[in-house]
């Protein structure tokens, strides 16, 4: 079959993985290959829905023996089934890279006969690609749960990162939607890998020419919004996760309806997109601002506050601990401050060493004022003409954020109230009293 | 006595020419109004003073810079002297002069307009050229791999090592459109040359069959459902669009910029 039909259908039904980073591994190229990586990462190109494209992100196969009831390629979904040969995958990766349209590339596959087969699959194609056309550039690879922990290795050999995906975040949802699959099932690979990278960063410590294992880490990716856990449940899992696997990112994926069953969501139904931007936005404050999944959400407030992100509802919440000082805050709590992210922090940290800082200087370090505002004082001043109440500040910061139900209307005599009334809001933001 | 400062240097847009004026203002003890290039050089009512770039002067300069102030300042002015910032000469004099009467705390004084301005300008630098280093195309010739970029700064410099480094056993040849420079590597030797004008060859059958693939991948890989265009433009500014082959028209397609996806979602 030609290559085009091959590369859309192997394309279609990988597009739904949303990792797709080339972040974490600093290799430069070397005579004689080619490629290399950086740490920070590059995007290639931006999708029309607005997401990165830096991989080549496909299958191997779409022939797959299991029948998730999220997944395009469920064994029962009646759709056209492909397979690249090793050979094949490998040309248009090089030829790709060569026109420096991606940064390497991102493998996964349907389980063809078994997971060990299709492993091998990948294998042959990581070797061709390594060690015939000698390749530097990044490749991410995933980790097929049931595969024999020899070939893990290998692989693991060969790839710059791992991911097994746990997809849906409780082992009563996997048992209903994912039936070929179980919690142990995923999780012993991921423990697999956890210790492989563990054990390789001490060879490497110890020994000048221990080959690497998977140098950027592992991923994984779980699906929100096709089963009823709640946002505390998610993001209770995944700081789990970062603390007990040192996984190096988790993946939040809106599930896309695919498919008819009476358990998910009807097709048509729109993607929590809103959802999945809060808990990336959370992620981001787990792992870079010192905060506590049980911080920002707790059993009464399982979920997030759709009209404010995770840190200004915090904030709110915690208004005793405001105004903070921005000349003498710790750099710990500089980190809690809305509108103020790791960059401006360590910049306050420097530019104070030289003089006491103004609103205005805070505007030149990158500070978004807008949200900072309500909770710092310059030299023991505050804003000009700001008084500070909690309902006050939080109309101010969702201002233009309400429901489209919201927005100003004609007014009519029988309509319900356009305006937010105080307790909603209150009640919208968690206040806990 | 006070520097005189009614006056304007002109010098040849290099960067030894640039360090001859700031010796020039230090020995003259004048402080231009500005420094131009003899290009951007307009009527002016200052008296205008040739500066002839003086090899031993700017290395007197280059080499005060990291003993007075410090190697980072040295690299802000570099990088600086790469930006398009509009009259980047004298804001990196100012930086200097600052610099030359605070030592080496200069670089942390961010809120000092001096130094911001340099910083914005260099940040703004380091992000096109970044973007660029995802965003640049090449097209296959033979053995010969061509790209086109058309960036706002000088740019060219600060990617050269990053695909000298990638593809170490290829010949190719990066071309600046803006500022009509070339970037030519062969054999782990790479020149930056002043090119007039460029034109890409016509792509051979092979190289087609390739940005047809890519262009595929590119309309299959968005989810429909999450259609953003406003953010895509955000990652992605317009203004690289001209460049990249997955942006361009397609053959047979109405729509100009692969706005829906190509092909429809195979589970429907």
């Amino acid at each position: 079959m030609d290559i085009m039909e091959k590369l859309t259908i192997l394309t279609n039904s990988a597009k739904y993985d949303v990792a797709c980073t080339s972040s974490g591994v600093d290799r430069g190229g070397a005579p004689g290959s080619m490629g290399s990586t950086v740490g920070c990462g590059i995007c290639h190109s931006f999708a029309s829905d607005g997401r990165c494209i830096s991989l080549l992100k496909v299958l191997m196969t779409n022939y797959c023996i299991y029948d998730c009831q999220y997944c395009v390629n469920r064994c029962s979904n009646d759709t056209k089934r492909v397979a690249f040969t090793p050979e094949e995958l490998a040309e248009l990766t090089m030829a790709f890279y060569r026109r420096n349209y991606i940064e390497g590339l991102f493998l996964s596959s349907g389980i063809l006969k078994s997971p060990d087969y299709t492993s091998e699959r990948l294998l042959k194609t990581l070797l061709l690609i390594r060690n015939k056309y000698h390749f530097r550039g990044y490749i991410h690879v995933k980790a097929i749960p049931g595969t024999d922990p020899a070939l893990l290795t290998k692989l693991g050999m060969l790839a710059d990162r791992m991911s097994v995906n746990i997809e849906l975040p409780s082992q009563k949802s996997l048992r209903q939607l994912a039936p070929n699959k179980s919690k142990n099932d995923i999780f012993a690979p991921m423990k697999l890998l956890t210790s492989s990278i563990r054990q390789n960063s001490y060879d490497l410590a110890h020994y000048k020419s221990a080959p690497a294992f998977a140098p950027s880490g592992q991923s994984t990716q779980m699906i929100v919004g096709a089963s009823p856990e709640s946002d505390f449940q998610i993001l209770s899992l995944a700081q789990g996760l970062y603390q007990k696997y040192r996984l190096k990112r988790v993946f939040y994926s809106a599930y896309m309806p695919v498919s008819d069953n009476p358990l998910l969501p009807a097709r048509g139904t729109k993607p929590p997109l809103l959802r999945e931007h809060r808990l990336y936005q959370a992620d981001w404050l787990l792992r870079f601002y010192g905060f506590k999944a049980e911080e920002l959400l707790d059993e009464e407030h399982p979920n997030m506050n759709p009209l404010m992100d995770p840190k200004c509802n915090w904030a709110l919440n915690h208004l005793e601990l405001f105004p903070q000082e921005v000349n003498t805050a710790p750099y710990e709590m500089l980190l809690r401050i809305p509108g103020v992210g790791v960059k401006s922090a360590k910049r306050i940290m420097t530019a104070r060493r030289n003089g006491s800082l103004s609103f205005e200087d805070l505007k030149k370090i990158g500070v978004v004022l807008k949200r900072a505002q309500y909770f710092i004082t310059c030299s023991g001043k505050l804003a000009c003409g700001l008084k500070i109440t909690q309902d006050g500040v939080m109309r101010a910061l969702i201002g233009d954020k309400l429901p489209a139900e919201n927005k100003p209307e004609q007014l009519s005599l029988f309509a319900p109230s356009a305006m937010l009334l105080k307790g909603e809001i209150r009640q919208c933001l968690g206040v806990r009293t | 006595m006070p520097w005189r400062t009614d006056v304007v240097y002109l010098y040849d847009g290099t960067l030894q020419g640039l360090l001859t004026c700031v010796f020039e203002s230090f020995s003259c003890k004048e402080l231009p109004m500005h420094i131009y290039t003899q290009e951007e050089c307009e009527l002016s009512l200052f008296t205008a003073k040739w500066v002839d770039t003086d090899e031993e002067k700017a290395r007197r300069v280059w080499e005060s810079i990291p003993k007075k102030i410090s190697t980072r300042a040295r690299q802000l002015v570099l990088q600086s002297f790469y930006t398009c910032l509009p009259d980047k000469e004298r804001h990196i004099l100012d930086f200097l002069r600052l610099g030359y009467a605070a030592g080496p705390s200069v670089t942390e004084r961010i809120t000092d307009e001096r130094v911001f301005v340099l910083q914005k300008a260099v940040k703004h630098l380091l992000n096109e050229a970044h973007l660029l280093k995802g965003f640049l195309r090449f097209s296959i010739h033979g053995n010969v791999m061509v790209g086109v970029i058309e960036p706002k700064n000088y740019a060219l410099s600060l990617i050269a090592e990053h695909f000298c480094n990638r593809y170490p056993e290829e010949s190719f040849l990066i071309y600046d459109k803006t500022h009509k420079q070339a970037l030519v590597y062969q054999s782990y030797q790479a020149v930056i040359l002043q090119l007039d004008s460029f034109e890409i060859p016509k792509e051979g059958e092979e190289e087609l069959r390739y940005q047809r693939l890519w262009q595929r991948f590119y309309d299959t890989v968005g989810v429909e459902g999450r259609y953003n265009p406003k953010c895509r433009m955000t990652h992605m500014p317009k203004r690289y669009w001209g460049n990249m082959v997955e942006m361009a028209p397609r053959e047979n397609h109405s729509d100009a910029y692969a706005d829906k996806p190509a092909f429809t979602s195979l589970t429907a």
